[in-house]
């Protein structure tokens, strides 16, 4: 069953004037088709401006497609009557984490969500308690937010989406403004969520390191799809990607130059076992 | 660190006063404010200052955290004493040069020390013992009911909360801009009043920039969690009244009741 369902989605940023006339229009997302199976780990990887946080906000509705349809759930996001059907089944995390949490105690801010969606209160309290545990955040849960780290604020963040419950959870860089300690901690997190909860994840990112675990991956670019394949198809095609201006992991790097330099080493090598493998396979 | 900053004048203890519920305390100081402006009888400011010394046992606050309330009306004060000193007609008491000092001045002087600190301490006592967050949830319950007349009380008391939230995270960021802006040459420091005033103005427009730039990510952020206002929002840690709440509110009425017959049956006790 598909998720997030795409059809030729295009959306326009439109520049305005003081006066508001139209100054120019700028194309952010390009005629996107795609589909996302329930469970399913998607990652959508691009650089700067590639239109892979346009697209991940109409996945929650907070932005509407100029041309096409996208439906999260089998709702189309267009009709309001869906709206918050839509933002309670597929939930948001952003990129900053100091301005995404409203509750000044942990686990007011994880109850925030549910609060909205009308849960009653006992149910509430058992939703908090589980999403922070599923997070590892449980014994945080009454701090003060403002003394957490940036790695535990984002995994508050994620428990605060899963408290409603969600079907799809899409994750706008969130790690973008974390260090590599913090980065491996919310990715530990979101996987293990996949992995247990079958939670279908979308996680945009231009870190290629937080993507080789994933079951798909799209490539964007100046608002289009470039590609589109599981992670040892799509660095397999290393000059394409560097094309894109997209770091390729040094490992896959590596195997990759050695190959040029004539040894037999398959391609789509991801990770520093694999190529140890298949090093000493040649030897 | 400046995100340790503790917001108000909390001070963490475990006492009755503090487990009250946020809106007995609200209405607790209401009242008292009322009372002390109710009446000038003596009797009715001993049964006052009885009360206060009772609560301030009671929310286990040291004394000297109330005393610091008083710092910045001490000024008022002593400006209120000495009008009232020299201003009031009556029996002479002693007069020098173009002074005079009468016993109805030294009695008024008196009553106004006394009702100004009374009200200090006794506000104090509220907001030492309930934190910001409860007294926003306690703002919005207890006023639930100007919703009635359009008043959006959930909203502010959001804002309020939203706030309280923010003010360390920006304050951390003012004191990055400043820093950066002194590793540019920037010299918040010296000059007069005015020109220090214009100093700020490269402070303040990065940190401007910057609230809004916060504000809209937080209103995304807020709706994409299915925030649209108060409607159909249910608590996390909603208010109840318990038993201790209206022993609370049956004391505070006898007390109301209390200085209302001393003021009408002992009015020979005027001050």
């Amino acid at each position: 069953m598909s998720i997030v369902k795409t059809d030729k989605l295009s959306f326009d940023y439109i520049r305005r004037d003081e006066e508001g006339n139209v100054e120019g229009i700028t194309r952010a997302v390009n005629d996107v088709s795609i589909d996302i199976k329930q469970g399913d780990f998607i990652a959508i990887l691009g650089h700067n401006g590639s239109g892979k946080s346009t697209l991940a906000k109409h996945m929650n509705a907070i932005l509407y497609p100029t041309e096409g349809t996208i439906w999260v759930d089998g709702k189309d996001t267009a009709d309001d009557d869906n709206l918050w059907e839509i933002r309670q089944s597929a939930g948001m995390v952003f990129q900053n984490p100091d301005n995404q949490i409203i509750g000044q105690v942990v686990e007011e801010d994880v109850g925030f969500g549910p609060e909205n969606m009308g849960v009653p209160t006992k149910e509430i309290w058992e939703r908090v308690e589980e999403s922070l545990k599923a997070v590892g955040m449980y014994e945080f849960r009454l701090m003060s937010p403002n003394k957490l780290s940036g790695g535990q604020k984002q995994r508050v963040s994620i428990a605060g989406v899963i408290a409603m419950h969600p079907k799809c959870i899409i994750l706008d860089e969130p790690t973008a403004m974390l260090d590599p300690n913090g980065r491996a901690e919310v990715i530990r997190a979101v996987r293990a969520l996949n992995a247990v909860e079958n939670i279908t994840v979308i996680l945009i990112t231009h870190y290629m390191e937080e993507v080789i675990h994933a079951d798909k991956i799209f490539v964007m670019d100046k608002g289009s799809i470039e590609m589109e394949g599981t992670p040892v198809e799509i660095f397999s095609r290393v000059e394409q990607l560097q094309q894109l201006r997209l770091d390729v992991p040094q490992v896959t790097l590596l195997a990759h130059e050695l190959r040029k330099a004539g040894l037999a080493i398959p391609t789509g090598i991801l990770t520093a076992q694999e190529l140890k493998e298949a090093l000493c396979q040649l030897f | 660190m400046i995100r340790d900053i503790t917001l108000g004048q909390y001070y963490q203890a475990d006492s009755v006063i503090h487990r009250l519920d946020p809106r007995v305390k609200l209405m607790a100081t209401l009242v008292y404010i009322v009372s002390l402006f109710l009446t000038e009888n003596f009797i009715a400011y001993g049964i006052a200052a009885l009360f206060l010394i009772v609560m301030i046992v009671l929310s286990k606050v040291p004394f000297r955290f109330m005393i610091r309330g008083m710092k910045p009306i001490l000024f008022l004060m002593l400006l209120t004493v000495l009008i009232n000193l020299f201003t009031a007609t009556g029996e002479k008491l002693v007069s020098f040069w173009v002074f005079t000092i009468t016993v109805e001045g030294v009695k008024r002087a008196a009553l106004m020390v006394f009702r100004l600190s009374f009200l200090v301490i006794g506000s104090s006592i509220m907001t030492l013992t309930t934190t910001p967050n409860h007294l926003t949830d306690g703002l919005e319950k207890g006023l639930g009911f100007l919703r009635v007349i359009r008043v959006p009380v959930h909203e502010i008391a959001m804002m309020m909360s939203i706030a309280l939230r923010f003010i360390p995270i920006l304050m951390e960021e003012t004191d990055k801009i400043m820093k950066a802006q002194i590793a540019r040459g920037a010299d918040f420091e010296s000059g007069n009043l005015f020109k220090r005033a214009k100093s700020m103005v490269p402070l303040l427009v990065p940190l401007f920039v910057s609230a809004f730039r916060r504000a809209n990510d937080l209103a995304m952020a807020m709706e994409a969690r299915c925030y649209r206002g108060g409607k159909g929002r249910t608590k996390m840690k909603p208010l109840h009244y318990k038993g201790r709440d209206w022993l609370a509110y049956l004391i505070l009425a006898l007390y109301l009741a209390g200085i209302i017959m001393i003021k009408i049956y002992l009015k020979w006790a005027l001050i």
